[in-house]
């Protein structure tokens, strides 16, 4: 219930304009409103992505031309886009569950590098055999990425939960550390030749990808897309169903709308926060595993172009669903894929920052409206 | 392994924290989180190189960059203070952009420049009292006795004038500034504004005076994420925000020295004989920024000290009556 | 009561004359007449939602009325913003302060004032603000920050800006409601030295007691009527002022049956517990429910309830005394296990803390039994029963909206407060604390609900409801006791409104059990 404010402004001078803009609360919430809208401000970001990529002297539809093209011309390309979109979905995920608790991870970026490392840390360390089969070997590397990434997650959350340390700041800074760790592994202890990465891995350790199968199916020759794309959907299933069909999903969801509630529900918020960055970081965790198993196939500097940061505004932009962060993901990948070629360099970061931008300054439009309103005459 | 040479470079590179944090400072205890600050000293520091280096003049750069800034910090206080979008999103949402566009324009800039393009300066007379003189007033580019100005010139500000009265109200009960009659949405305005022109002076100061030259994303390498956990270290107070400048500063330039000598501390320096190690001090700036948190989140919590009541809160003037 | 024939010769320093007031929904004030003498100390006396802050408010410049006249020494005024009516000598002081927590006494009665333009002469200030308070009896200390000081001494910070400001016409909204015994009497001396300096106050309250003590001449508003314009003290009663505050009870055609109550299902021994400002909220509260019976807390909101209530339920710190469920030991454990034990709990607060705004009907539905079966299986939450349970649930409450699906947010008051007794109710819970439960529902729901607890009770639930309509009480309690300050100050046997009112306004205690030792 809103009381009418105090005075409308007043019209001055001689001609008065009958009617007044009025921004009221919206009290429903029309069908697709939201979809539409973020489809509105992804086109006014690309709009502006244009203007600042002509004012650069650049061409911006050649450039969103090549991007198209170079990103899903054709199944080859597709299929690359595939391969960048999966560590993307995951590191996505990551960031849906631990907004859906308000808590602000921004160190995807560094529990990717951690899981990362821990995937080759079993391999390099000899923990896993090399005579040792396929499954195995990847289940293990599998459950050290988790582990490593959860860990990752885990000390900014202990740190929130129970020190009320902001974990925005801590998560970014954790970043920077992961990176130095595994940069002291690549240069230092496992450093292959004197080069920035490690040896390359056995072959049990690496995704079966498409083009395996080209003898059988010769059309899948040279598509790269591997196992951590079924991961990478798997994850989502899971996410989903953790959110929506499960008991905890649910406190997860009441804390991030409202911790009162929940404490006036009996939720335990201390224990769910821990938990659920713990979750998050594992899920960044099996997106750097998934780097190392289904694409460099070693450990080495820059795995990652800025995956963690991305995946903020993937799970922005598909609302925290875990479902729509597939096809969002696909989108980016393709964004990424396609920009490696494009001049300047900078310009997938500016649009993503556009549209994260444009995203968050639509979402008034979901909560407000504007409506045009006769306005008797003064008295 | 020099202290005086430590402290020195550290007084240097900290200025460039310093101008930071304080933006982030005014911008805080107004009530706003601005988390854009590593975007908008980037921003900063790539407008002020490309524009001295065309123009030859470097406070003309430095003028550009902070009002460069400014704008970005500006649309990020439109859509946080008008609309009511979440900060933190805000924030980040304004680092891809600042990072993404410096990057972008500052395509094709020449990387040059390991000269100052700024005047350095040594102050005679007071550049003689021993230890102090030769750590802060010889030698040092004109960026850090602005600095040196900036720190108390900030608190007299904030602690003994009118508006910085206002500027405190408006932070900590925006409901209580309104009722006596501020306007709350105009003074936060401004005062993001005011975070983004030191941000931006923060980044013309790394590519003018401190890291002369462009350098991508590595011309900052996070100091503005590190600016924003020294607010919290700072108490939101800029002699604070100076020591914990300062100490980092001086931290980034042991980083790099303690490398070097073969001994440390008559000891044998594993720094040196083990070059990898080094990736372990590269760290320590962020593993400091958590610990800096850690302590200053207790501190808090003990002093009844803290943020102003009302960071990050978007002020809706509410119901009123019932 | 004798009317007071006006001084004609003064002319009155307020005159505000067939006041109306409309919210959405609600009639706050109903041709309300208010004056107010120069020098005078004018009590407003009523309940909660009485229309007494509404009133004031617009004499404040807060809001304009509707309908109706003010006049300031005969000269018709309207005011724009709370600015205007502080240039005029017009100023309020609320029931929650606008002072800033860290910043000194003087630089809060600086805030927002044209002078000093730039430079804070902070200790010049200081002599001026130390002296100024002296002129008033107001002993302050300039320097010190406002979180460091008592709330006695915060609300003479608030005395003392209105007064630096020039005020002439103090307005004072339940200025004791937060105070001390002690500092009430500090308070009014205060104000008699200031209606000694020719200040006028208004001071709005629902307590007769100190109403009676500091009071020139009352007037009672009841829903937003005056039922008493401007008598003095000296020639009523406090029963009179007690009955034109609550008025008489409508008896609703409730057909309560006998009661049998049955075994003692929540002791409350000696509690104690603080408010949110770590002030003492309840003091030594003791109480007994047991089951197949209505306890009803009669009292205005704001004096412990809301603390006894969290205290029960697990959602706040009791600092001293004991409190046992089915004679389990139940004193500070979590809300987790009173929910467990089967406490339902309808909270206060619909908005803030009983339900999640943006989440869906169903999820606000399930919040107390997602962890059980037939909700859960295992790890997960059986969406379909979910549904299935909400959509009956939906009907059985006659909840209006769309469907299950859509958020909490977009649902009206009532609505709400239908969701969260569906929710609450549908437990059969052994103990119920209701706060408030018709607070916002019309008529005919009002009845539905009432109707809803006595089923409870009959069922034998143990049910502990807090109300601040006493008709509603009066209908449905089997038992009332009288909350005030923070203490039980009686229960009561015969069922006489004024008696009651007495009691709820500090004029009165019972000598009975449930006062504590």
């Amino acid at each position: 219930m809103t009381t009418p404010p105090l005075d409308g402004p007043r019209p001055k001078g001689r001609l008065r304009w009958p009617f007044t803009l009025r921004i009221e609360t919206r009290l429903d919430s029309p069908r697709g409103l939201a979809t539409w809208v973020s489809i509105g401000a992804i086109g006014v970001a690309l709009l502006l992505g244009a203007l600042v990529l002509r004012l650069v002297g650049g061409d911006p539809w050649q450039a969103y031309g090549h991007i198209a093209r170079a990103a899903f011309g054709d199944l080859g390309v597709f299929s690359d886009t595939l391969v960048k979109a999966t560590p993307l979905i995951l590191v996505g995920l990551a960031c849906s569950v631990a907004f859906r608790m308000k808590l602000w991870n921004i160190g995807a970026e560094g529990q990717f590098y951690m899981g990362a490392l821990g995937a080759s840390v079993v391999i390099l360390s000899g923990l896993v055999p090399e005579s040792a089969s396929r499954p195995v070997t990847l289940t293990v590397m599998l459950l050290a990425g988790m582990l490593f990434g959860a860990l990752w997650g885990l000390i900014p959350g202990w740190l929130r939960a129970r020190l009320q340390v902001n974990e925005i700041i801590t998560t970014l800074m954790m970043n920077y550390i992961a990176i130095a760790f595994v940069n002291f592994f690549v240069f230092g202890v496992w450093s292959e030749g004197g080069f920035q990465m490690t040896a390359t891995f056995q072959r049990s350790a690496w995704f079966p990808r498409l083009s395996d199968f080209a003898d059988q199916w010769p059309g899948l020759r040279g598509l790269t897309t591997h196992f951590g794309l079924v991961l990478g959907v798997i994850a989502s299933a899971i996410v989903w169903f953790l959110l929506y069909r499960s008991r905890w999903g649910y406190e997860i969801r009441l804390v991030g709308d409202n911790p009162k509630a929940a404490e006036y529900a009996g939720v335990n918020i201390t224990r769910n926060t821990i938990l659920v960055m713990m979750v998050s970081g594992a899920l960044a965790g099996v997106a750097g595993m998934s780097e190392i198993s289904g694409v460099v196939h070693r450990l080495q500097t820059a795995i990652s172009p800025g995956y963690g940061f991305t995946g903020i505004i993937i799970a922005w932009l598909a609302k925290l669903n875990p479902i729509m962060v597939v096809p969002v993901s696909i989108l980016f990948g393709g964004l990424i894929l396609a920009g490696r070629e494009i001049q300047p360099a900078g310009v997938p970061r500016l649009i993503q920052g556009i549209i994260l931008f444009m995203l968050i300054a639509s979402e008034v439009l979901l909560r407000y409206r504007i409506r045009l309103v006769r306005v008797a005459a003064e008295g | 392994m020099d202290p005086v040479v430590i402290l020195h470079a550290g007084v240097a590179s900290g200025t460039v924290l310093l101008f930071a944090t304080i933006g982030e400072i005014l911008a805080e205890r107004s009530g706003v989180l601005n988390l854009g600050v590593e975007g908008m000293m980037l921003i900063g520091a790539m407008s002020a190189f490309s524009v001295t280096v065309s123009t030859g003049n470097g406070w003309l750069g430095l003028l550009v960059a902070m009002l460069a800034a400014g704008m970005l910090a500006l649309l990020h206080g439109l859509v946080t203070i008008h609309f009511q979008a979440d900060q933190v999103v805000s924030g980040l949402a304004l680092t891809f952009l600042g990072v993404g566009l410096s990057l972008v324009l500052g395509e094709g800039l020449n990387k040059a420049g390991a000269i100052s393009l700024l005047p350095v300066v040594t102050i005679p007379m007071i550049s003689a009292i021993p230890i102090l003189g030769p750590i802060l007033f010889t030698h040092q580019s004109v960026m850090v006795y602005i600095g040196y100005l900036l720190v108390p010139a900030v608190w007299f500000y904030i602690h003994r004038t009118r508006q910085g009265l206002d500027l405190r109200a408006v932070g900590e009960n925006p409901t209580a500034a309104d009722a006596m009659g501020l306007s709350v949405q105009r003074l936060r305005y401004f005062y993001v504004w005011v975070g983004g022109l030191l941000a931006g002076l923060a980044g013309g100061t790394i590519s003018l005076a401190i890291s002369p030259g462009w350098f991508s994303e590595l011309t900052t390498s996070g100091q503005g994420w590190i600016a924003i956990g020294l607010v919290i270290f700072a108490q939101w107070d800029p002699f604070r925000a100076a020591l914990g400048s300062y100490a980092f500063g001086a931290l980034r330039r042991t980083i790099l020295d303690i490398q070097g000598p073969q001994t440390l501390f008559t000891l044998r320096n594993p720094f040196f004989y083990n070059p990898y190690l080094g990736f372990f001090l590269q760290m320590l700036p962020y593993a400091f920024t958590i610990g800096v948190l850690v302590l200053g989140s207790r501190a808090a919590q003990r002093k009844h000290l803290g943020a102003p009541a009302a960071l990050g809160l978007p002020y809706v003037r509410g119901e009123r009556g019932h | 009561m004798e009317r007071i024939p006006p001084m004609t010769a003064v002319p009155l320093a307020v005159e505000m004359r067939g006041i109306v007031k409309r919210f959405p929904g609600v009639l706050a004030n109903d041709q309300a007449d208010f004056d107010l003498r120069r020098g005078e100390i004018h009590a407003l006396l009523g309940e909660n939602g009485a229309g007494k802050t509404t009133l004031m408010s617009m004499l404040a410049g807060l809001y304009k009325p509707d309908a109706g006249t003010i006049r300031l020494r005969d000269e018709t005024v309207s005011f724009r913003s709370p600015r205007d009516a502080i240039a005029r000598g017009l100023g309020m002081i609320h029931q929650h302060f606008t002072l800033i927590g860290p910043q000194t006494v003087t630089e809060n009665i600086l805030l927002g004032m044209d002078e000093p333009r730039f430079l804070l002469k902070l200790r010049d200030y200081d002599r001026s603000m130390a002296e100024l308070g002296e002129r008033f009896g107001l002993q302050i200390t300039p320097t010190a920050k406002i979180w460091q000081l008592s709330v006695g001494e915060q609300q003479r910070v608030e005395i003392l800006k209105m007064l630096y400001r020039g005020v002439n016409v103090l307005i004072m909204d339940e200025p004791t409601a937060v105070l001390a015994p002690q500092e009430v009497e500090e308070l009014f001396k205060t104000l008699r030295a200031m209606a000694g300096e020719g200040k006028s106050i208004v001071f709005i309250s629902h307590k007769l007691q100190e109403v009676m003590a500091i009071a020139d001449r009352v007037t009672v508003l009841r829903q937003g009527r005056v039922t008493a314009p401007g008598i003095l003290p000296a020639a009523t009663t406090k029963e009179d002022l007690a009955r034109l505050m609550v008025g008489r009870p409508v008896l609703f055609a409730v057909d309560r049956k006998p009661v049998h109550p049955g075994e003692v299902v929540l002791e409350l021994d000696r509690v104690c517990a603080d408010n949110d400002r770590g002030l003492p909220a309840l003091q030594r509260v003791s109480l007994t429910v047991r089951s197949g019976e209505i306890v009803g807390v009669a009292g205005v909101a704001g004096n412990g309830q809301r603390e006894m209530a969290d205290v029960i339920t697990g959602l706040r710190r009791c600092t001293e005394g004991r409190i046992r469920v089915h004679g389990e030991e139940v004193t500070n454990r979590p809300a987790l296990r009173m929910i467990q034990i089967g406490v339902s709990h309808i909270p206060e607060d619909r908005t803030h803390v009983g339900t999640a705004p943006n989440l869906s009907l169903t999820d606000n539905l399930i919040m107390k039994t997602y962890r059980e079966p037939p909700l859960a299986k295992g790890f997960t939450l059986d969406h379909k029963a979910a549904r299935r349970k909400s959509v009956s649930l939906k009907a059985e409450y006659a909840i209006q909206a769309p469907n299950v699906e859509v958020p909490t947010r977009q649902l009206s008051g009532g609505n709400l407060q239908r969701v969260i007794l569906a929710r609450e109710l549908s437990l059969k819970p052994r103990l119920l604390i209701a706060m408030q439960p018709t607070r916002g529902l019309d008529v005919g729901a009002i009845e539905g609900v009432q109707r809803l607890l006595l089923d409870q009770r009959d069922a034998g639930a143990a049910i502990l409801m807090v109300s601040e309509e006493l008709e509603e009480i009066l209908a449905l309690s089997d038992r009332i006791v009288v909350m005030y300050e923070g203490e039980i100050v009686g229960e009561v046997q015969e069922r006489d409104p004024a008696l009651i009112g007495m009691m709820m306004t500090g004029g009165k205690r019972a000598p009975s059990e449930g006062r504590a030792a």
